[in-house]
Parts: structure tokens; C-alpha cells; sequence
């Protein structure tokens, strides 16, 4: 049964038909990272070339409009290191790099005529290859994108696009095929586990929804991405938003509700915008609203702005929030599946977990369980960040192994500069400050839920931040207990003191007050607070510092013992000397020295008084001659 | 709900925000929200005026203004720079930004404004640009790959900018 409202194969068939009249389209990325760095320039110069040549151009291909060249902007497609990235289609050149100045050298060899700019292309720096497009970059082709596959090749706020790439199929298939149990049975089979940190089956979740009694239940989705280093659900959001829609359709469809919230950051001004407007689109086709498919059932989802608290990522934080409340977490249980949003039962799930239910409903869960391992089936998108070449946006199959994707896809560990460093890699940082550090012993271990648990370390929402020798492991769990405590909302003692007193422990450790002993109580007091607190903030904050005493703790024990700091990073061990044979007595040192500490006549080698010293550095930034070492 | 005690005119606009949203207390943060949009902060009478509005303890409003880090309860300079301090950007070296801006501005932990109320300058957790790091915000623009020269100059430039 098809419903009258809306036909989907007839849009996709004069979609299809619009563009197989389009001689060129012209796609701009338009992903946070390429308009910070000038795509939206980009896409106007280029837009003036084409108009400049007397084509006819549109900003969006409609079924019903001619157009020769069609430029649209999409989402992040991932490489963002080389943006701003523009795409010619069909030939699918994708430029690299591209500033408004090479706007007319594309649309004359690539849209006019056939050529490259081979220039702008991608040029593989390992093997000095050229990529004309996608298809031969070292960073796509170990990839498999399939959750992020249409995120930057579609216009996102095409809803026809959408459709003609079979977009809401599954959801029409679920509300009218389909019995909300044979929903939750293949997503279920699939072996979908939740793609925001937890990992609990998506399709259980749902079983336990749907029986909870009463007429009105509800779907929300926690695109309250804010885990530092991540933005999978971001690129997501703002990338495909329709594609998040679908599978809120499909979820609620699964347990029986017929309303539903998107909860955004705050910080997303752009994920906010598509995605309400994805939704206006929606309701407009009749694909939401009152009569979804034609099956009398009603759905409307409501798009909601966070605002700014790293707690909100609880489900039963979130939950408050959306009521107008402070942003505290409660005891489960109650679960929310029994009693959520204003009492009533509620399925919270992840942007990216919901965006990979269609998936699975149009191709089944067998396809689903192709991809991935037995116990972590599927793909997951990480965010690849820090001091690694290639950064960016990944999709891989659950089972990879770490190198591959920091020296396969990432391309390798980077220095402070961005080149190369050869032998330079540490650790990786995987989870955000729920996670934990990943070294060099576990570069061959497949990624996967267990895995990583068993090391101590989470998948969580995705954030893996590539770290180099010059970083010092103490100040990185430093950095995450700062975090965690700035963001514990206060409401149970273990998380709200606990972190405070982890915070303070780990400063003496940096600021050179804290003995072995120091190191001990840490430990303690991580392990309290791990089991003590109320929510998953509290209770995973001490993994980064668990973690990092496990793998790195002679990074700890030479802070304390003996008092240095291996990387080199923490100023408190700094011992500044003057190199006689650089130093030629200039004085500046002497000038800047804030106390005094720093003696010598003209033109004779300068001394630095080790008592009176505060480290601050003033004099190695003054130094002409690099002859103040030991910084 | 009716809006007549709102003769005053500066309440007008948070009168129309609150029939918007149907001045429902389940409502309160989209409402906190568009009040900031218009004001750049949540002064003190609005948020007691949107208590008495939504029939709430004034205490519960401000409850809610102060826990979350988006709102802000003391006014904000014309440019706000957000220098993002998230993993990436960290171990990039965002702190040293922060230290640039804040030693050039004359600002520090405590005090985020400049006297002129032209700047504010503070941190955020994640701006989710991480493959840009370190990355710094000036109101709605995004800026990558910062260091803290190209910081000082952008300051500079919109000095420039307000002097003209």
C-alpha cells in the first residue's frame, strides 16, 4: 500500500531525470571545517564563472527546473586538512585546496571542457601519485563509508536529492510493511550496539519501550555531541539530516510514539538550522505530520537547542533539559524506557546510531552483520584528530586495527609543525574523558566495544585524538579531570568532590608538590569515584587518569621521583641554563628576567641564578640565539 | 498569560518571546535562548520578569541561566572569541592563544571582558572543528589552524576595523 500523500519513486524518477539533463554539477563542501576555511567564497567565484560563460546555473536541481551546471554545497566529507573541497561531476574531480582565485581555471577545463585541473588535485604524498578523484586517495579508499556515504555528496537541504538516492524508503517500508516487533527484531539481529559511548543493543532498547503501558511515548535523539576532540554526530546533522529523521521515523514507528525531539548543541548554530529545516521539507512532502505514508499514524519531531552542558549527554540529563529543567541526572532505575520524558515511557538514542537504523531496515540485518566483527557489527565513524597528517572524519568496519587508521588513513604522526614525525607516536586518546588512552602495544588490536573495555578504554562517542612524543601523559589527564570537573553538575559527592580532589592531586603531580604517596591517593580517590557516582559523567571521569597511571605511570613516577618531566612539557621541571658557547651577552635575558635571576657582564656568557628563578621563560623567549636551554 | 503589565518598553521584546513560546515553563530554555539572542546576555530584571511571566520562583529561572554554560549573566563585549580548548585543539596548543589574547587584551581567568566591553575572550569545551585545530570563534566566524601571531593580528584587524 503506497500512500497517496506522498510517492516517492515518482521524485526520485524526475530527479533522476533532472539530472541526467544537467551536464555539470559543481559541489562545494560546506562542513564546518572548509567554510572556516573560505568555501563559501569558493562556491560564489565559482558560481560567477559559470554565469560568466552564459551557462544556465541553479543552486539547487529541482525535479521541475532546467540547468546546465548545478552547484550545490553539502556537508563535511571528512578530509578536512585539505579543504575547501569542491567536486566536479561527472567525472568527479575533486580539487583540494581550492581558493576563489582558481574559480575560473575549473569551470574552463573541467565544466567547458573535460580536463583536471591537475594542480588542484590530490597529490598522495607518500607515493607522489596524483588522485583525479575519491576513488584513488590512500584516506578514502581504506575506508568503508556507509552511514556517512551521501554526508557531502548530497545537498543536504535537498529533499528530493535525498529521495532519489532511495532516502525515506526504510521509513515507508517500516510504517507500512512492517509490525513495530518485526522492526525491533531486525535491528535486533542486526547487532546495532549504540553508537554514543554506551554500546547497549539499539534493538533491546526498543523491545523494552515498546510493552511499557499508556497511550504517548516518545523518541528523542541526543545530538548533544559534547565530548572534546569529536564531530561524527556534527558532520551528521549538518551533512544529512534527513537521514537522522529517517531513522527517528523508524525508531518510533518501533515503540509506538508519535512524538519525537532532536536535541542539539548549542554550540551547532548550523546542525540547528538543517535540521529544523529538514524537518519543515519533510512535513511539507506529508512524510511527517498527521498521516505518515497514508497510515493514519502521526508523527511530528521537534527540534530542540541545548545549551552548553557536557551532562546533558545522560539520558536522564537530557531528559530534565528538555523539560525546562536543570540538566541533573537520576537514578536509573527507573529506566527512561519505562519512565522518561514528563513520566512517560521514552527511547533516547545517538544521531549516529539513528542514522544507521535505515540501513538496516532497507538492506536487512545480514548486510548489517557483514561489516564489522561478531560482537560489534557494522562501521563506526571516528573523528581522527591531533598530531596525525591526514585529520578528519572516518567511517571504518568495527575490527580494524589502530594502525591502520593512524598510519593507513591518517597517514601517519605529525610534530608541532605538521611534518612527519618519524617515530614520534605515543598514544591515542580514544572516548573523549569517558575513554582512555590507547599506546603502542595495542596499535595491532581490532577496534571493538569489548576490546577496548577490556583495556579500559571505551569507543564512546568516536574522538580519537593521535598524540606524539611531546606530549606529557600527566597533563592530558590533567586536561580531562579539568574538563570533568568543570562539567560534573554538582548533584552527587563522589563526582562533585571526587574530581576536585583528583584535579588537585594531579597539579601537585605537575606543579612538582606530590610524592609517591600522591600517586597512591589518586588512585584511591579515582577508584571511589568511579563507583560511587550517580551517572556515566561521574563514573568514567577517572578512566583518562586510570588509564594513563596504567600505561604511562613511569611518566608519573618521574615527575615525582625524579622530579622531570619526560616530555619535556611541564614548566615546574624546567631547569633554564645559559649555554656559554651560544650566548654572546647581549643582556636581553637579563632585561625581561621579571625577578632578577639572571647575572653577567657585557659581551660576556650570562649565568641564571637557580635560586632566584621562577621558569617563567621570558628569557628563552627573548633570546636571539637560542642559548637559554633546558626549557 | 496575558502581556498587558508590559506597557514598559523594554520588557516589549521579552513579551514577545514569551508568546512565542506560549509562555510555558517547559519552554524556559528556548526562552532564555531568544532573550540572549536579543540582549547578548540575561540581564536580571528580564529574568525575574520571565519568573513572575511563567509563574516560577525566581530562584528556579536563575537556577537554570546559571547552570548552563551558553548563558551568560553578565554583559559580553561586541566580539565574543570563543578559543576552543577540546582535545585537538590542546594538544595543538590552544592555550597558548588564550594566554596571547588575554596578555594583548589586558584580560585573564577572572575577567573574560574588556573594560570598552569590545571583547570577550574565553574558552569553550568543544567547537567541533577538530580537524582544524586549534580553532578559535569570533562571534559567528570560524578560524583554523590559529596560532597565537595570527590571533594577535586578527584583534588588531578588528581594532583597525573599530577605529574607522
Amino acid at each position: 500500500m503506497i500512500a497517496a500523500t506522498v510517492n516517492l519513486e515518482s521524485i526520485k524518477e524526475n530527479y533522476l531525470k533532472a539530472l541526467e539533463k544537467t551536464q555539470r554539477q559543481i559541489v562545494v563542501c560546506a562542513g564546518t571545517a572548509c567554510v572556516a576555511n573560505g568555501s563559501l567564497k569558493v562556491f560564489e567565484a565559482i558560481k560567477e564563472q559559470v554565469e560568466k560563460k552564459d551557462l544556465n546555473v541553479s543552486v539547487k536541481l529541482e525535479s521541475d527546473k532546467d540547468a546546465d551546471v548545478v552547484m550545490a554545497k553539502t556537508g563535511c566529507r571528512g578530509f578536512c586538512q585539505v579543504g575547501p573541497l569542491v567536486t566536479v561531476r561527472p567525472q568527479e574531480y575533486h580539487y583540494v585546496r581550492v581558493k576563489p582565485e582558481d574559480a575560473a581555471e575549473i569551470v574552463e577545463s573541467s565544466v567547458a571542457d573535460d580536463k583536471p585541473v591537475e594542480r588542484l588535485l590530490y597529490s598522495d604524498p607518500a607515493t607522489g601519485n596524483t588522485c583525479k578523484t575519491t576513488k584513488d586517495i590512500p584516506f578514502y579508499t581504506r575506508q568503508k563509508r556507509t552511514v556517512l556515504d551521501e554526508c557531502g555528496k548530497i545537498d543536504a537541504c535537498n529533499i528530493e536529492e535525498y529521495i532519489s538516492h532511495e532516502g525515506y524508503f526504510a521509513a515507508r517500508k517500516a510504517f507500512t510493511q512492517m509490525q513495530p516487533q518485526q522492526i525491533y527484531d531486525e535491528v535486533l539481529e542486526s547487532g546495532l550496539r549504540g553508537r554514543g559511548g554506551g554500546g547497549f543493543p539499539t534493538g533491546k532498547k526498543w523491545a523494552l519501550t515498546l510493552p511499557q503501558p499508556g497511550e504517548k511515548k516518545y523518541v528523542i535523539c541526543n545530538g548533544d555531541e559534547g565530548d572534546p576532540g569529536a564531530f561524527m554526530d556534527r558532520s551528521l546533522m549538518e551533512g544529512n539530516p534527513h537521514r537522522v529523521l529517517e531513522g527517528m521515523m523508524i525508531a518510533a514507528r518501533a515503540i509506538g510514539a508519535d512524538e519525537a525531539y532532536v536535541y542539539v548543541r548549542a554550540e551547532y548554530p548550523l546542525a540547528v538550522s538543517r535540521v529544523s529545516e529538514a524537518v519543515r521539507d519533510a512535513e511539507a512532502l506529508g512524510i511527517l505530520g498527521d498521516d505518515v505514508f497514508g497510515t493514519g499514524e502521526s508523527l511530528k519531531i521537534k527540534v530542540l537547542e541545548g545549551a552548553g552542558a557536557f551532562v546533558c549527554g545522560e539520558e536522564t540529563a537530557l531528559i530534565a533539559s528538555i523539560e525546562g529543567r536543570r540538566g541533573m541526572p537520576n537514578p536509573k532505575p527507573p529506566f527512561p524506557a519505562q519512565s522518561g520524558l514528563w513520566g512517560r515511557p521514552t527511547c533516547i538514542n545517538n544521531v549516529e546510531t539513528l542514522a544507521t537504523v535505515p540501513l538496516i531496515i532497507q538492506h536487512g540485518a545480514e548486510y548489517f552483520k557483514s561489516m564489522g566483527t561478531e560482537n560489534s557489527a557494522g562501521t563506526k565513524t571516528f573523528a581522527l584528530t591531533g598530531h596525525v597528517a591526514n585529520t578528519g572524519l572516518i567511517e571504518v568496519p568495527f575490527g580494524l586495527t589502530l594502525r591502520e587508521i593512524v598510519f593507513g588513513i591518517g597517514g601517519g604522526v605529525t610534530d608541532d609543525d605538521g611534518n612527519i614525525f618519524e617515530d614520534g607516536f605515543k598514544a591515542v586518546q580514544c572516548g573523549g574523558p569517558s575513554g582512555g588512552c590507547l599506546t603502542e602495544e595495542h596499535l595491532d588490536l581490532p577496534i571493538d566495544y569489548d576490546n577496548l573495555r577490556n583495556i579500559g578504554a571505551m569507543v564512546g562517542s568516536g574522538g580519537l585524538v593521535v598524540m606524539n612524543k611531546k606530549t606529557c601523559m600527566v597533563q592530558i589527564a590533567h586536561f580531562f579531570m579539568q574538563f570533568t570537573q568543570n562539567e560534573s553538575c554538582g548533584k552527587c559527592v563522589p563526582c562533585r568532590e571526587g574530581t576536585k580532589q583528583m584535579l588537585r592531586l594531579l597539579e601537585d603531580i605537575i606543579e612538582a608538590r606530590a610524592t609517591l604517596e600522591t600517586i597512591d591517593l589518586l588512585e584511591r580517590v579515582a577508584s571511589a569515584v568511579s563507583k560511587g557516582s550517580l551517572c556515566g559523567l561521574g563514573k568514567t571521569a577517572p578512566n583518562p587518569v586510570l588509564t594513563t597511571l596504567k600505561y604511562f605511570r613511569d611518566e608519573y613516577t618521574a615527575h615525582v621521583v625524579h622530579g622531570k618531566c619526560p616530555a619535556g612539557q611541564c614548566k615546574a621541571f624546567a631547569m633554564p641554563e645559559i649555554d656559554p658557547e651560544k650566548c654572546i651577552g647581549c643582556g636581553l635575558c637579563k632585561k625581561k628576567c621579571p625577578v632578577d635571576a639572571i647575572e653577567g657582564e657585557k659581551k660576556q656568557p650570562h649565568v641564571i641564578d637557580q635560586d632566584k628563578c621562577i621558569k617563567c621563560g621570558a628569557c628563552a623567549e627573548a633570546c636571539k640565539f637560542n642559548a637559554v636551554i633546558g626549557m | 498569560m496575558s502581556c498587558e503589565a508590559c506597557k514598559k518598553q523594554k520588557f516589549e521584546k521579552v513579551c514577545r518571546i514569551l508568546e512565542e513560546h506560549q509562555a510555558d515553563k517547559s519552554n524556559l530554555i528556548p526562552i532564555l535562548h531568544a532573550v540572549q539572542r536579543e540582549y547578548r546576555y540575561l540581564p536580571e530584571e528580564i529574568l525575574t520578569y520571565i519568573a513572575t511571566s511563567l509563574k516560577m520562583p525566581p530562584a528556579k529561572v536563575y537556577g537554570v541561566a546559571s547552570f548552563y554554560a551558553h548563558f551568560a549573566l553578565e554583559p559580553k563585549g561586541k566580539y565574543v572569541i570563543h578559543v576552543c580548548d577540546g582535545t585537538a585543539c590542546h594538544v595543538k596548543g590552544s592555550i597558548a592563544i588564550l594566554e596571547a589574547m588575554q596578555g594583548k587584551l589586558g584580560l585573564d581567568k577572572e575577567k573574560c571582558t574588556t573594560d570598552d566591553q569590545l571583547f570577550t575572550v574565553e574558552t569553550v569545551s568543544c567547537l567541533g572543528a577538530c580537524g582544524m585545530a586549534p580553532v578559535i570563534t569570533i562571534n559567528e566566524d570560524v578560524y583554523g589552524l590559529v596560532t597565537p601571531e595570527k590571533a594577535g593580528n586578527l584583534i588588531e584587524e578588528i581594532l583597525e576595523k573599530e577605529k574607522a
